[in-house]
Protein backbone atom coordinates (compact mmCIF):
# COMPACT_ATOMS: atom_id res chain seq x y z
CA UNK A 1 0.00 0.00 0.00
CA UNK A 2 1.72 3.19 -1.13
CA UNK A 3 1.78 6.64 0.50
CA UNK A 4 -1.26 8.88 -0.03
CA UNK A 5 -0.50 12.44 -1.04
CA UNK A 6 -3.10 15.17 -0.55
CA UNK A 7 -2.75 17.79 -3.25
CA UNK A 8 -3.88 21.42 -2.81
CA UNK A 9 -6.20 22.89 -5.42
CA UNK A 10 -3.55 24.99 -7.24
CA UNK A 11 -1.43 21.88 -7.89
CA UNK A 12 -4.27 19.65 -9.10
CA UNK A 13 -3.56 20.71 -12.67
CA UNK A 14 -0.61 18.32 -12.43
CA UNK A 15 -2.73 15.45 -11.09
CA UNK A 16 -5.57 15.61 -13.62
CA UNK A 17 -7.71 17.21 -10.96
CA UNK A 18 -7.16 14.51 -8.33
CA UNK A 19 -7.24 15.60 -4.72
CA UNK A 20 -5.32 12.55 -3.54
CA UNK A 21 -2.64 10.66 -5.46
CA UNK A 22 -0.35 7.74 -4.59
CA UNK A 23 3.40 7.71 -4.47
CA UNK A 24 6.31 5.54 -3.39
CA UNK A 25 9.58 6.23 -1.66
CA UNK A 26 11.41 5.59 1.59
CA UNK A 27 11.65 9.28 2.45
CA UNK A 28 9.66 12.43 1.70
CA UNK A 29 12.41 13.48 -0.73
CA UNK A 30 12.20 10.17 -2.62
CA UNK A 31 8.43 10.44 -2.63
CA UNK A 32 8.62 13.86 -4.32
CA UNK A 33 10.92 12.38 -6.99
CA UNK A 34 8.39 9.62 -7.55
CA UNK A 35 5.55 12.17 -7.78
CA UNK A 36 7.49 14.04 -10.45
CA UNK A 37 7.66 10.85 -12.56
CA UNK A 38 3.91 10.42 -12.31
CA UNK A 39 2.91 14.09 -12.46
CA UNK A 40 5.56 15.96 -14.43
CA UNK A 41 6.06 19.56 -13.31
CA UNK A 42 4.89 19.15 -9.73
CA UNK A 43 8.39 18.96 -8.21
CA UNK A 44 9.49 22.45 -9.27
CA UNK A 45 6.41 23.91 -7.61
CA UNK A 46 7.33 22.23 -4.32
CA UNK A 47 11.14 22.56 -4.49
CA UNK A 48 13.56 25.18 -5.77
CA UNK A 49 16.40 24.67 -8.26
CA UNK A 50 18.62 23.33 -5.49
CA UNK A 51 16.02 20.74 -4.58
CA UNK A 52 15.11 22.44 -1.32
CA UNK A 53 11.48 22.79 -0.31
CA UNK A 54 10.28 26.28 -1.22
CA UNK A 55 9.99 28.58 1.74
CA UNK A 56 6.23 29.01 1.49
CA UNK A 57 5.47 25.31 1.15
CA UNK A 58 4.51 23.14 4.11
CA UNK A 59 4.63 19.36 4.02
CA UNK A 60 2.81 17.38 6.67
CA UNK A 61 3.36 13.69 7.40
CA UNK A 62 0.25 12.32 9.11
CA UNK A 63 -0.42 15.87 10.31
CA UNK A 64 3.15 16.54 11.54
CA UNK A 65 5.14 19.33 9.89
CA UNK A 66 8.21 17.61 8.40
CA UNK A 67 10.24 20.77 9.00
CA UNK A 68 10.30 19.69 12.63
CA UNK A 69 10.96 16.04 11.78
CA UNK A 70 13.87 15.17 9.44
CA UNK A 71 12.65 17.46 6.64
CA UNK A 72 13.15 15.79 3.22
CA UNK A 73 14.94 12.88 4.93
CA UNK A 74 11.85 12.10 6.99
CA UNK A 75 11.04 8.42 6.57
CA UNK A 76 7.68 7.40 5.16
CA UNK A 77 5.97 4.02 5.03
CA UNK A 78 3.04 2.47 3.25
CA UNK A 79 -0.28 3.90 4.37
CA UNK A 80 1.20 7.22 5.50
CA UNK A 81 -0.45 10.45 4.39
CA UNK A 82 1.49 13.47 3.13
CA UNK A 83 -0.28 16.82 2.73
CA UNK A 84 1.13 19.62 0.59
CA UNK A 85 -0.13 22.95 1.94
CA UNK A 86 0.95 26.41 0.84
CA UNK A 87 1.75 28.80 3.71
CA UNK A 88 -1.47 30.55 2.90
CA UNK A 89 -4.72 29.91 1.19
CA UNK A 90 -4.05 29.87 -2.52
CA UNK A 91 -7.50 30.89 -3.58
CA UNK A 92 -7.81 28.50 -6.50
CA UNK A 93 -11.29 27.55 -7.57
CA UNK B 1 -5.12 66.51 7.44
CA UNK B 2 -1.84 64.60 7.87
CA UNK B 3 0.66 65.18 10.53
CA UNK B 4 -1.94 66.71 12.82
CA UNK B 5 -2.32 64.97 16.16
CA UNK B 6 -5.60 63.16 16.22
CA UNK B 7 -7.98 62.94 19.11
CA UNK B 8 -10.98 60.67 18.84
CA UNK B 9 -14.06 59.64 20.77
CA UNK B 10 -14.33 56.19 19.19
CA UNK B 11 -12.08 53.68 17.45
CA UNK B 12 -13.98 53.84 14.16
CA UNK B 13 -13.05 57.47 13.65
CA UNK B 14 -9.35 56.53 13.80
CA UNK B 15 -9.65 54.51 10.58
CA UNK B 16 -7.76 55.99 7.63
CA UNK B 17 -5.54 59.08 7.35
CA UNK B 18 -2.47 56.86 7.21
CA UNK B 19 1.00 58.26 6.50
CA UNK B 20 2.86 58.12 3.21
CA UNK B 21 6.55 57.20 3.54
CA UNK B 22 9.16 57.77 0.86
CA UNK B 23 11.27 54.63 0.39
CA UNK B 24 14.88 55.60 -0.05
CA UNK B 25 17.15 52.65 0.72
CA UNK B 26 15.38 49.84 -1.13
CA UNK B 27 14.75 52.25 -4.02
CA UNK B 28 18.27 53.60 -4.27
CA UNK B 29 18.95 52.04 -7.67
CA UNK B 30 15.92 53.53 -9.42
CA UNK B 31 16.28 56.61 -11.67
CA UNK B 32 16.93 59.82 -9.75
CA UNK B 33 13.62 61.42 -10.66
CA UNK B 34 11.53 58.45 -9.67
CA UNK B 35 10.15 58.45 -6.16
CA UNK B 36 8.43 55.53 -4.46
CA UNK B 37 5.98 56.25 -1.69
CA UNK B 38 4.53 53.60 0.60
CA UNK B 39 1.03 54.12 1.99
CA UNK B 40 1.40 52.61 5.46
CA UNK B 41 -1.95 51.01 6.13
CA UNK B 42 -0.59 49.27 9.20
CA UNK B 43 -1.28 52.51 11.03
CA UNK B 44 -5.02 51.82 11.01
CA UNK B 45 -6.35 50.89 14.48
CA UNK B 46 -6.99 47.26 13.49
CA UNK B 47 -3.54 47.16 11.92
CA UNK B 48 -4.40 46.91 8.24
CA UNK B 49 -5.94 48.46 5.15
CA UNK B 50 -9.01 46.29 5.76
CA UNK B 51 -10.26 48.61 8.48
CA UNK B 52 -11.46 50.94 5.74
CA UNK B 53 -13.80 48.53 3.87
CA UNK B 54 -14.86 46.76 7.08
CA UNK B 55 -16.05 50.03 8.59
CA UNK B 56 -17.74 51.17 5.40
CA UNK B 57 -19.49 47.85 4.77
CA UNK B 58 -20.91 47.78 8.31
CA UNK B 59 -21.96 51.42 8.09
CA UNK B 60 -23.74 50.72 4.78
CA UNK B 61 -25.36 47.63 6.35
CA UNK B 62 -26.74 49.74 9.18
CA UNK B 63 -27.93 52.39 6.75
CA UNK B 64 -29.70 49.89 4.48
CA UNK B 65 -31.28 48.00 7.37
CA UNK B 66 -29.53 44.72 6.48
CA UNK B 67 -27.54 44.91 9.71
CA UNK B 68 -29.88 45.15 12.68
CA UNK B 69 -29.47 44.50 16.43
CA UNK B 70 -29.42 40.78 17.17
CA UNK B 71 -27.71 39.83 13.93
CA UNK B 72 -24.30 38.19 13.72
CA UNK B 73 -21.73 39.58 11.29
CA UNK B 74 -20.13 36.75 9.28
CA UNK B 75 -17.64 36.62 6.44
CA UNK B 76 -14.97 34.49 4.87
CA UNK B 77 -11.59 36.10 5.17
CA UNK B 78 -7.93 35.25 4.91
CA UNK B 79 -7.27 37.32 7.98
CA UNK B 80 -7.05 41.09 7.95
CA UNK B 81 -10.69 41.65 7.00
CA UNK B 82 -11.62 39.31 9.79
CA UNK B 83 -9.56 41.28 12.27
CA UNK B 84 -11.10 44.51 11.01
CA UNK B 85 -14.65 43.16 11.21
CA UNK B 86 -13.98 41.72 14.67
CA UNK B 87 -12.65 45.09 15.83
CA UNK B 88 -15.47 47.18 14.34
CA UNK B 89 -18.01 44.59 15.49
CA UNK B 90 -16.70 44.89 19.05
CA UNK B 91 -16.75 48.68 18.83
CA UNK B 92 -20.31 48.76 17.50
CA UNK B 93 -21.62 45.92 19.68
CA UNK B 94 -22.23 43.20 17.09
CA UNK B 95 -21.09 39.57 17.47
CA UNK B 96 -18.81 38.39 14.65
CA UNK B 97 -18.12 34.91 13.21
CA UNK B 98 -15.34 34.39 10.68
CA UNK B 99 -14.64 31.51 8.32
CA UNK B 100 -10.88 31.24 7.85
CA UNK B 101 -8.68 28.61 6.18
CA UNK B 102 -7.11 26.54 8.97
CA UNK B 103 -3.60 27.47 7.80
CA UNK B 104 -3.75 31.21 8.45
CA UNK B 105 -1.26 32.37 11.04
CA UNK B 106 -1.93 31.58 14.69
CA UNK B 107 -1.58 35.24 15.68
CA UNK B 108 -4.47 36.15 13.42
CA UNK B 109 -6.75 33.64 14.99
CA UNK B 110 -5.74 34.85 18.46
CA UNK B 111 -6.33 38.49 17.54
CA UNK B 112 -9.78 37.66 16.16
CA UNK B 113 -10.64 35.85 19.38
CA UNK B 114 -9.28 38.72 21.49
CA UNK B 115 -11.91 40.97 19.91
CA UNK B 116 -14.53 38.42 20.97
CA UNK B 117 -15.17 37.02 17.49
CA UNK B 118 -15.58 33.32 16.74
CA UNK B 119 -13.33 31.68 14.09
CA UNK B 120 -14.75 28.83 11.97
CA UNK B 121 -12.02 26.83 10.21
CA UNK B 122 -12.24 25.74 6.59
CA UNK B 123 -10.13 23.17 4.74
CA UNK B 124 -6.59 24.55 4.27
CA UNK B 125 -6.20 22.54 1.06
CA UNK B 126 -9.01 24.51 -0.53
CA UNK B 127 -7.60 27.94 0.29
CA UNK B 128 -9.64 31.09 0.58
CA UNK B 129 -12.17 29.80 -1.95
CA UNK B 130 -12.85 26.93 0.45
CA UNK B 131 -13.60 29.52 3.14
CA UNK B 132 -16.00 31.31 0.78
CA UNK B 133 -17.85 28.06 0.11
CA UNK B 134 -18.07 27.03 3.78
CA UNK B 135 -19.30 30.51 4.70
CA UNK B 136 -22.09 30.22 2.11
CA UNK B 137 -23.09 26.90 3.64
CA UNK B 138 -23.15 28.25 7.23
CA UNK B 139 -25.39 31.12 6.13
CA UNK B 140 -27.65 28.80 4.12
CA UNK B 141 -28.25 26.82 7.31
CA UNK B 142 -29.41 29.96 9.22
CA UNK B 143 -30.14 32.70 6.67
CA UNK B 144 -31.90 35.07 9.09
CA UNK B 145 -29.18 34.96 11.70
CA UNK B 146 -26.43 36.59 9.71
CA UNK B 147 -25.31 39.82 8.09
CA UNK B 148 -22.62 39.12 5.53
CA UNK B 149 -20.62 42.16 4.45
CA UNK B 150 -19.42 40.03 1.51
CA UNK B 151 -16.24 41.93 0.78
CA UNK B 152 -15.76 40.24 -2.60
CA UNK B 153 -19.07 41.51 -3.96
CA UNK B 154 -19.91 44.55 -1.83
CA UNK B 155 -19.45 47.86 -3.63
CA UNK B 156 -18.98 49.53 -0.23
CA UNK B 157 -15.53 47.88 -0.25
CA UNK B 158 -14.08 49.80 -3.23
CA UNK B 159 -16.20 52.79 -2.22
CA UNK B 160 -14.31 52.99 1.09
CA UNK B 161 -11.11 53.45 -0.90
CA UNK B 162 -12.71 55.75 -3.44
CA UNK B 163 -13.78 58.09 -0.66
CA UNK B 164 -10.74 57.84 1.66
CA UNK B 165 -7.57 56.17 0.33
CA UNK B 166 -7.78 57.89 -3.05
CA UNK B 167 -8.28 61.45 -1.76
CA UNK B 168 -5.58 60.94 0.88
CA UNK B 169 -3.01 59.88 -1.73
CA UNK B 170 -3.98 62.74 -4.02
CA UNK B 171 -3.52 65.20 -1.17
CA UNK B 172 -0.35 63.63 0.24
CA UNK B 173 1.37 63.77 -3.15
CA UNK B 174 0.03 67.21 -3.99
CA UNK B 175 -1.56 65.65 -7.07
CA UNK B 176 1.84 64.50 -8.38
CA UNK B 177 1.15 60.77 -8.22
CA UNK B 178 1.84 59.13 -11.59
CA UNK B 179 1.49 55.44 -10.74
CA UNK B 180 -0.62 53.62 -8.18
CA UNK B 181 0.00 50.00 -7.23
CA UNK B 182 -1.86 47.73 -4.86
CA UNK B 183 -2.09 43.99 -4.39
CA UNK B 184 -5.33 42.24 -5.28
CA UNK B 185 -7.13 40.19 -2.69
CA UNK B 186 -10.70 41.32 -3.07
CA UNK B 187 -9.42 44.06 -5.43
CA UNK B 188 -11.25 46.71 -3.37
CA UNK B 189 -8.13 48.82 -2.77
CA UNK B 190 -6.93 48.97 -6.36
CA UNK B 191 -10.44 49.37 -7.78
CA UNK B 192 -11.69 52.14 -5.49
CA UNK B 193 -8.46 54.08 -5.14
CA UNK B 194 -7.70 53.72 -8.84
CA UNK B 195 -11.13 54.97 -9.80
CA UNK B 196 -10.73 58.10 -7.69
CA UNK B 197 -7.21 58.85 -8.91
CA UNK B 198 -8.17 58.40 -12.56
CA UNK B 199 -11.02 60.84 -12.10
CA UNK B 200 -8.52 63.39 -10.85
CA UNK B 201 -5.99 62.58 -13.55
CA UNK B 202 -6.75 59.96 -16.22
CA UNK B 203 -3.04 59.65 -17.01
CA UNK B 204 -2.31 58.00 -13.66
CA UNK B 205 -1.33 54.38 -14.22
CA UNK B 206 -3.27 52.00 -11.98
CA UNK B 207 -1.61 48.61 -11.57
CA UNK B 208 -2.61 45.52 -9.64
CA UNK B 209 -0.06 43.22 -8.03
CA UNK B 210 -0.89 39.53 -7.97
CA UNK B 211 0.96 36.30 -7.19
CA UNK B 212 2.80 34.96 -10.23
CA UNK B 213 1.26 31.52 -9.83
CA UNK B 214 -1.81 29.84 -8.39
CA UNK B 215 0.48 28.04 -5.90
CA UNK B 216 2.01 30.86 -3.88
CA UNK B 217 2.83 32.10 -0.38
CA UNK B 218 1.47 35.63 -0.50
CA UNK B 219 -1.19 35.69 2.18
CA UNK B 220 -4.02 38.03 1.34
CA UNK B 221 -3.36 38.11 -2.41
CA UNK B 222 -5.25 36.29 -5.13
CA UNK B 223 -4.03 34.85 -8.41
CA UNK B 224 -6.97 35.99 -10.49
CA UNK B 225 -6.73 33.53 -13.38
CA UNK B 226 -7.19 30.57 -11.03
CA UNK B 227 -9.55 32.13 -8.50
CA UNK B 228 -13.22 32.84 -7.97
CA UNK B 229 -13.22 36.34 -9.47
CA UNK B 230 -14.58 38.94 -7.00
CA UNK B 231 -17.73 40.69 -8.19
CA UNK B 232 -16.15 44.07 -7.50
CA UNK B 233 -13.18 43.29 -9.77
CA UNK B 234 -13.22 44.99 -13.17
CA UNK B 235 -9.97 44.24 -14.93
CA UNK B 236 -10.78 46.66 -17.73
CA UNK B 237 -10.25 49.60 -15.35
CA UNK B 238 -6.65 48.59 -14.71
CA UNK B 239 -3.67 49.64 -16.78
CA UNK B 240 -2.02 46.33 -16.04
CA UNK B 241 -1.11 43.62 -13.60
CA UNK B 242 2.32 42.88 -12.18
CA UNK B 243 2.90 39.21 -11.28
CA UNK B 244 5.03 38.91 -8.13
CA UNK B 245 7.02 35.77 -7.26
CA UNK B 246 6.70 34.67 -3.64
CA UNK B 247 10.46 34.28 -3.08
CA UNK B 248 11.23 37.81 -4.30
CA UNK B 249 8.39 39.22 -2.20
CA UNK B 250 9.79 37.53 0.92
CA UNK B 251 13.29 38.85 0.18
CA UNK B 252 11.78 42.31 -0.16
CA UNK B 253 10.22 42.03 3.31
CA UNK B 254 13.66 41.27 4.79
CA UNK B 255 15.21 44.23 2.96
CA UNK B 256 12.45 46.66 3.99
CA UNK B 257 12.95 45.64 7.61
CA UNK B 258 16.71 46.00 7.62
CA UNK B 259 17.16 48.87 5.21
CA UNK B 260 14.12 51.08 5.85
CA UNK B 261 13.38 50.12 9.43
CA UNK B 262 9.89 48.94 8.65
CA UNK B 263 8.60 45.45 9.45
CA UNK B 264 5.86 44.64 6.94
CA UNK B 265 3.83 41.67 5.78
CA UNK B 266 4.44 39.60 2.64
CA UNK B 267 1.80 41.41 0.58
CA UNK B 268 3.68 44.68 1.18
CA UNK B 269 6.85 42.88 0.10
CA UNK B 270 5.15 41.81 -3.13
CA UNK B 271 3.78 45.29 -3.75
CA UNK B 272 7.16 46.90 -3.11
CA UNK B 273 8.91 44.44 -5.41
CA UNK B 274 6.36 45.28 -8.11
CA UNK B 275 6.81 49.03 -7.55
CA UNK B 276 10.56 48.65 -8.04
CA UNK B 277 9.99 46.81 -11.34
CA UNK B 278 7.84 49.69 -12.57
CA UNK B 279 10.27 52.31 -11.24
CA UNK B 280 13.06 50.86 -13.37
CA UNK B 281 11.01 51.28 -16.55
CA UNK B 282 10.36 55.03 -16.21
CA UNK B 283 12.51 58.19 -16.13
CA UNK B 284 10.50 60.22 -13.69
CA UNK B 285 7.38 59.89 -11.61
CA UNK B 286 5.82 59.42 -8.21
CA UNK B 287 4.83 55.85 -7.56
CA UNK B 288 2.46 55.21 -4.68
CA UNK B 289 2.28 51.64 -3.42
CA UNK B 290 0.02 50.31 -0.70
CA UNK B 291 1.65 48.46 2.19
CA UNK B 292 -1.44 46.67 3.55
CA UNK B 293 -0.09 45.96 7.04
CA UNK B 294 2.90 45.60 9.32
CA UNK B 295 4.69 42.33 9.83
CA UNK B 296 4.16 41.33 13.43
CA UNK B 297 1.25 39.03 12.56
CA UNK B 298 3.50 36.88 10.39
CA UNK B 299 6.31 36.00 12.75
CA UNK B 300 5.01 32.44 13.10
CA UNK B 301 4.50 31.96 9.35
CA UNK B 302 6.86 30.57 6.73
CA UNK B 303 7.96 34.12 5.98
CA UNK B 304 10.09 34.00 9.12
CA UNK B 305 10.00 30.38 10.26
CA UNK B 306 10.71 29.16 6.74
CA UNK B 307 13.02 26.22 6.52
CA UNK B 308 15.46 27.52 9.08
CA UNK B 309 18.81 28.30 7.60
CA UNK B 310 17.39 29.99 4.56
CA UNK B 311 16.19 33.21 6.21
CA UNK B 312 19.22 35.39 5.43
CA UNK B 313 21.20 36.77 8.33
CA UNK B 314 22.28 39.77 6.26
CA UNK B 315 20.36 41.74 3.70
CA UNK B 316 21.05 41.17 0.04
CA UNK B 317 23.40 43.86 -1.18
CA UNK B 318 25.06 44.49 2.19
CA UNK B 319 28.45 44.43 0.49
CA UNK B 320 27.28 47.10 -1.92
CA UNK B 321 26.28 49.25 1.05
CA UNK B 322 29.63 48.81 2.70
CA UNK B 323 31.31 49.92 -0.52
CA UNK B 324 29.13 53.03 -0.70
CA UNK B 325 28.75 54.22 2.88
CA UNK B 326 27.48 57.60 1.70
CA UNK B 327 24.35 55.96 0.40
CA UNK B 328 23.45 54.92 3.90
CA UNK B 329 23.82 58.47 5.15
CA UNK B 330 22.01 60.19 2.31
Amino acid sequence: MPVNVKVPTPLRKFTAGSETVSGNGATVGALIEDLEKRHAGIRERICDEQGRVRRFVNLYLNGEDIRFLQQLDTKVKDGDEISIVPAIAGGAA
Amino acid sequence: MHGALLRADDVASLVGRTPLLRLTQVARDVPRDVRIWAKLEGFNPGGSVKDRPALRMMQEGLKSGKLTPGKVVIDSTSGNTGIALAMIGAALGFPVELVIPANVSVERRQIIEAYGAKPIESDPLEGSDGAIRLCRQVIADHPDRYFKPDQYFNEANPLAHYSTTGPEIWEQTGGRVTHFLAGIGTSGTVMGTGRYLKERNPAIQVLAVEPDDAFHGLEGLKHMASSIVPGIYHEGELDGKVPAPTDEAYEMVYRIGREEGLLVGQSAGAACWAALQIARTIDHGDIVVVFPDFGDKYLSTNLWQGWGQRVPRFPQGLEADAANPDLRLA
